[in-house]
């Protein structure tokens, strides 16, 4: 066999393979897309969309399958996690990438990646032991809240918004921080009327991963929220989660109660994938686009 | 055709050797996987360390699973697992399967260290379930609200619960609801309004008080004594008769050597 030949066929061989491994990876999310939608269809057709939606009770035990109040629960820990951590992670990342001393963020970078390493158990066991008390003693209620929920999920998509913004307003050109100096604009005036618009996009994309990260989050939120299913009517009342319900009753859930689950599941999955969507279409716009 | 019937002398011979070895020692080997309930787990455990430490049994591997009593139940009838375990009595859906009551538990109503409540009876407690007494001063306490501690819809505990104290009516949604007896006795002990249930085996009177019902104190005693009125039955499930090192297992839980264990923490059966 010539040399030639040989080369030809190891070089299918590997291309081969390599997309066989790439296929692996579609096939896992697909097929977790159809195991889903398959074990939750049933309760859907079953009740239908517009009852489930509507629904203000979560009794699964008893075939009451609202979600309202599961939907809302979780609207509202976003909510606040957003409210909470964006700002303060936007800051930081400007902190980060314009203002502080190299040998700073040599100090503060880890110390923010130690923060996404951090289980998610512990985060709600600091909630429950620190936060709770706290937010009972400052705001009233009984501690357990939804607002509770919030603020500990502001700490834990501080890492994720931070490193993103930080890598986009570090790739914004250095023209333009140039340009608006030699203008005459002082540091700060170049930060929020230059560099920050111009680092939008890449900044909107970290708000909307954090955002997915605090809407997918489950362990703490079970444990500082309480998980009270009802419609909550103000930021200090306890309240469950879509992902929060899924964690607590799967363990024992049996027959339409473990579909109805799944259907929960079907909403999350919807929801996460608008979310991750129309971040990847933020993310593609490039840097400077206004 | 000479080396084929080496190897068949040799596998005859391989064989024998290894049963008669067998026969000869008598002693058990192999693996039992125990699947469920949470309250049950840490009994199971125990049991299971026991009897995997006795000499003859020193080749038995046990290993015990959590996952709550539908997981194990489920487990035991597809097979997954060779024994399941349920913290209370099987549904009329779930046949098919052969049960063994190893022990008994009783459920302790707990409040707040700061709580001057020290009793309650059980209609007292249903009504508190079910949201119909919402101040503790309702119930001969302070005038503060209750805060009801549930645990999660399908929960072994809540399920025994809710059959014994609720009589199968429905609880208030206007609760706290947790996912573990560890989650319920921490929200009770941070919380000084609120009311929970937890196993009598996972109660830490350290942290958190538990309560007199209709008179009787939360102990073995009473539950025995079926003072008590809150407890329910520990199960193990299997698919089929159990045979083998599994029939051993159960037998040897038991005996008197397996209730005494089982009498630490909860209430023996024989």
């Amino acid at each position: 066999m010539d040399a030639h030949l040989k080369c030809q066929i190891k070089e299918s061989i590997i291309r081969g393979l390599l997309f066989f491994i790439a296929c692996i990876a579609v096939i896992g999310v697909l097929l977790i897309i159809i195991f889903v939608f398959q074990e939750g269809w049933p309760v859907l057709a079953k009740y239908g969309l517009g009852k489930l939606l509507s629904g203000t009770e979560w009794m699964p035990t008893s075939e009451v399958y609202g979600l309202l109040p599961l939907i809302v629960g979780s609207f509202y820990v976003t909510l606040g996690s957003l409210v909470l951590g964006v700002p303060l992670g936007i800051a930081c990342a400007v902190f980060m990438a314009e203002i502080a001393p190299e040998w700073m963020v040599k100090l503060v970078r880890p110390a923010i990646n130690l923060l996404a390493g951090i289980p998610s158990v512990v985060y709600g066991f600091f909630g429950l032991v620190v936060l709770v008390p706290m937010v009972r003693m400052l705001f009233g209620g009984i501690g357990f809240s939804l607002l509770t929920g919030g603020i500990i999920l502001a700490i834990m998509i501080l890492p994720t918004i931070i490193s993103i913004s930080e890598d986009a307003l570090r790739a914004v050109p250095r023209d333009y921080k140039e340009a608006s100096l030699a203008l005459g604009a002082t540091h700060w005036q170049t930060i929020y009327r230059v560099l920050i618009p111009a680092a939008k996009s890449g900044i909107v994309t970290a708000v909307i991963l954090g955002m997915g990260r605090a809407l997918g989050e489950t362990m703490a939120v079970i444990m500082i929220t309480g998980n009270t299913p009802l419609v909550p009517k103000s930021l200090l009342d306890p309240g469950a989660t879509l992902t929060g319900t899924i964690g607590q009753e799967w363990a024992y859930a049996a027959g339409e109660h473990a579909q109805a689950l799944f259907t929960v599941g079907i909403f999350l999955f919807v929801l996460i994938i608008i979310i991750n969507s129309s971040a990847l279409i933020f993310a593609r716009k490039k840097v400077g686009n206004r | 055709m000479k080396l084929k019937n080496l190897l068949v002398i040799l596998l005859v011979l391989g064989l024998t050797v290894f049963s008669v070895a067998s026969f000869a020692a008598k002693r058990l080997k192999g693996t039992i996987n125990v699947v469920g309930s949470t309250s049950v787990q840490p009994l199971a455990e125990e049991l299971a360390k026991k009897f995997t430490s006795k000499r003859k049994n020193k080749k038995v591997k046990i290993f015990v699973q959590g996952g709550g009593s539908g997981a194990g139940i489920k487990a035991a009838f597809t097979k997954t697992a060779d024994i399941g375990m349920s913290s209370r009595s099987l549904k009329p859906s779930e046949k098919g399967l052969i049960k063994t009551v190893i022990a008994r538990d009783g459920i302790a109503i707990i409040v707040n260290k700061k709580n001057s409540i020290g009793e309650l009876t059980s209609a007292q407690l249903k009504k508190i379930y079910k949201g119909e007494y919402t101040n503790w001063k309702e119930v001969g306490g302070k005038n503060m609200q209750i805060i009801v501690v549930n645990r999660e819809a399908g929960s072994g505990t809540r399920g025994a619960f809710e059959g014994i104290v609720l009589k199968k009516e429905k609880p208030t949604n206007t609760c706290l609801i947790q996912a573990s007896t560890g989650a319920v006795q921490q929200t009770v002990s941070v919380t000084k309004e609120a009311i929970g249930y937890v196993s009598l085996g996972s109660l830490d009177t350290k942290v958190v008080n538990s309560l007199k019902i209709d008179g009787a104190e939360c102990t073995a005693k009473n539950i025995k004594a079926e003072k008590y009125p809150i407890q329910r039955p520990f199960l193990m499930v299997t698919k089929s008769a159990p045979k083998g090192i599994v029939k051993a297992f159960l037998n040897w839980i038991l005996s008197k050597e397996g209730q005494k264990i089982v009498a630490e923490d909860f209430i023996s059966v024989k």
